[in-house]
């Protein structure tokens, strides 16, 4: 069985659609990653599965067990964790209780503060700083270990390397592997491509709410991507 | 000049009983920024059950405390979680026009119910008590239990707030409530919980104040507006603040009052627009980035 399974998500702002019915899986232990341009439904997917955005109860499974519709703080609970776009620390928070806020929904598992700190070693020396005064690669790893402490089954992550410097973000893809071992899967939204290509296992490319591509990195060619992701 | 000393200190202990109105509103603004316009009136609210309760059973006032407090802690959670949560959203007018609303029915509810006359709450030889402090200085045993009192609670919610699980989950939900969601907190029951100490804590002030002086069923909005000036002088945000704010405020009342027996209320608003002019942050101001 599937670890996720969407089966035609659709997502409404306002009379606005954004997502038209999207079929999409991930396997236990994949890296699955989503591509396409700005506008392209991406962010409106995750923020759909993360329970921000209303979702028909069937049309989201996870372990076989619906998902739609329940509010966001109860799909934490079910193993779903959110590295938002734009980070979204809390300002009044110090790294530390930032991690520990992550920890708020209870689930066990793996993910301690110590083996936060072996997976970024800068967090635990920083772990009393105000979370917004380290630098964008520093808050970005803190996004994902406030994530990776709810023990999260599925990680969802939106633009991790957004605004983030070449080295950095390479830095921060190293972090991976680790994160899987632990028993995650991981489903990645990246403007880049070529990031998208190296981690995933599978990637699909969104066009205007759309999944209008679908595959493994090695198996698509340049102009098969190039064509789903501009339409052209 | 042991006149003037004795001036000083009734009202910085005052500041006491301005601090306990005062932290509640800032609580439900600090974690909802949420503006209860009903705050004063909830607190008559609470005295008035006090003093509906103390009367026929005969019971000391401090003893129904333990009464009141749980009570009103739980009527808040309920008001917040039933009513006041769909309030809250991108537009700030719907909780001031609700909780102005509630402002209007508790008063005249309690005009029904209890007349327009003022009542209060008698604890007997306490209620006159005073320390010596050498001279011709003295302070109330009242007054000091009630500066304790406000100590105490705003330590209480210093520690709860600095070191508890459901501190760090209060300020979450006040830095960025969606965020907050995704880490797992429900904040239709985080809210529920800050709105039910902030009337646990008003709920200590109304049958204070109904100890120290007489009050009415109307008398609810003055008391907001004095909460609202202690936070301001204070600094939205902080929590000591709203003792200091509490306390300048009940200094400025105190000296004006001895200067001209009509001059106290209006010092305590000079001082407060003092404060606006020199420091439109307040004084212990936490600037957030948001």
């Amino acid at each position: 069985m599937s670890l996720l399974v969407c089966q035609g998500v659709t997502a409404f702002y306002g009379d606005f659609q954004a997502l038209y019915g999207i079929d999409l899986r991930v396997e236990e232990g994949e890296t699955v990653a989503i591509i396409g341009s700005n506008g392209a439904g991406k962010s409106s997917f995750l923020r759909t599965l993360s329970g921000l955005q209303a979702a028909a109860r069937d049309s989201i499974h996870l372990d076989g067990l619906p998902l739609g519709g329940l509010p966001a703080h109860r799909i934490v609970g079910r193993g779903v964790a959110m590295v938002p776009e734009g980070r979204r620390l809390f300002p009044s928070l110090s790294v530390e209780e930032n991690l520990l806020i992550g920890a708020y929904s209870g689930r066990p598992g793996p993910w301690s503060l110590e083996r936060l700190y072996a997976l970024f070693p800068i967090l635990g020396e920083r772990r009393k700083s105000a979370a917004t005064l380290l630098s964008g690669g520093q808050q970005q790893m803190v996004a994902i270990g406030r994530a990776l402490m709810s023990n999260p089954r599925l990680l969802l992550c939106d633009e991790l390397s957004l605004g983030l410097a070449p080295v950095v973000i390479k830095d921060i893809y190293a972090a991976l592997p680790g994160i899987k071992a632990a028993g995650s899967s991981v489903l990645v939204v990246e403007q880049d491509v070529g990031q998208a290509m190296k981690v995933a296992d599978r990637l699909y490319c969104f066009q205007e709410g759309r999944v209008s591509l679908e595959g493994r990195p090695g198996d698509l060619s340049r102009e098969q991507i190039s064509l789903a992701y501009f339409g052209i | 000049m042991a006149e003037w000393l004795n001036t000083l200190l009734q009202g910085l202990l005052l500041g006491g009983l301005y601090s306990l109105f005062a932290t509640g509103l800032a609580l439900s603004f600090g974690v909802m920024r949420m503006i209860n316009i009903a705050h004063g009136d909830f607190a008559i609210l609470a005295a008035f059950v006090a003093i509906a309760v103390v009367e026929p059973l005969g019971l000391n006032p401090f003893v129904v405390l333990l009464l009141i407090v749980p009570l009103m802690g739980g009527f808040g959670y309920l008001l917040q979680r039933l009513i006041l949560n769909r309030t809250l959203g991108q537009d700030i007018l719907p909780p001031l026009l609700v909780t102005f609303g509630f402002g209007i029915i508790i008063q005249n509810l309690l005009l029904v119910m209890f007349s327009a006359d003022t009542r209060s709450l008698d604890i007997g030889a306490l209620g006159t008590a005073s320390v010596a402090l050498g001279g011709d200085v003295a302070v109330g045993v009242l007054p000091l239990i009630v500066m304790a009192v406000a100590v105490a609670v705003l330590a209480g919610l210093q520690w709860l707030f600095a070191a508890t699980p459901l501190g760090r989950a209060f300020r979450a939900a006040s830095d960025d409530s969606e965020a907050a969601q995704l880490m797992g907190i429900d904040n239709r029951h985080i809210y529920a919980l800050a709105m039910a100490i902030a009337m646990a804590i008003v709920a200590i002030a109304g049958v204070f104040l109904a100890i120290r002086a007489n009050i009415a069923p109307t008398d609810g909005p003055a008391r907001l507006l004095y909460a609202f000036e202690a936070v301001i002088i204070g600094g939205l945000g902080s929590l000591w603040g709203t003792l200091a704010g509490g306390i300048i405020l009940g200094v400025a009342q105190a000296i004006g009052l001895k200067a001209d027996p009509g001059w106290g209320i209006l010092a305590g608003h000079l001082a407060f627009l003092a404060v606006l002019v020199i420091r439109p942050n307040g004084l212990f101001a936490r600037t957030r980035e948001r």
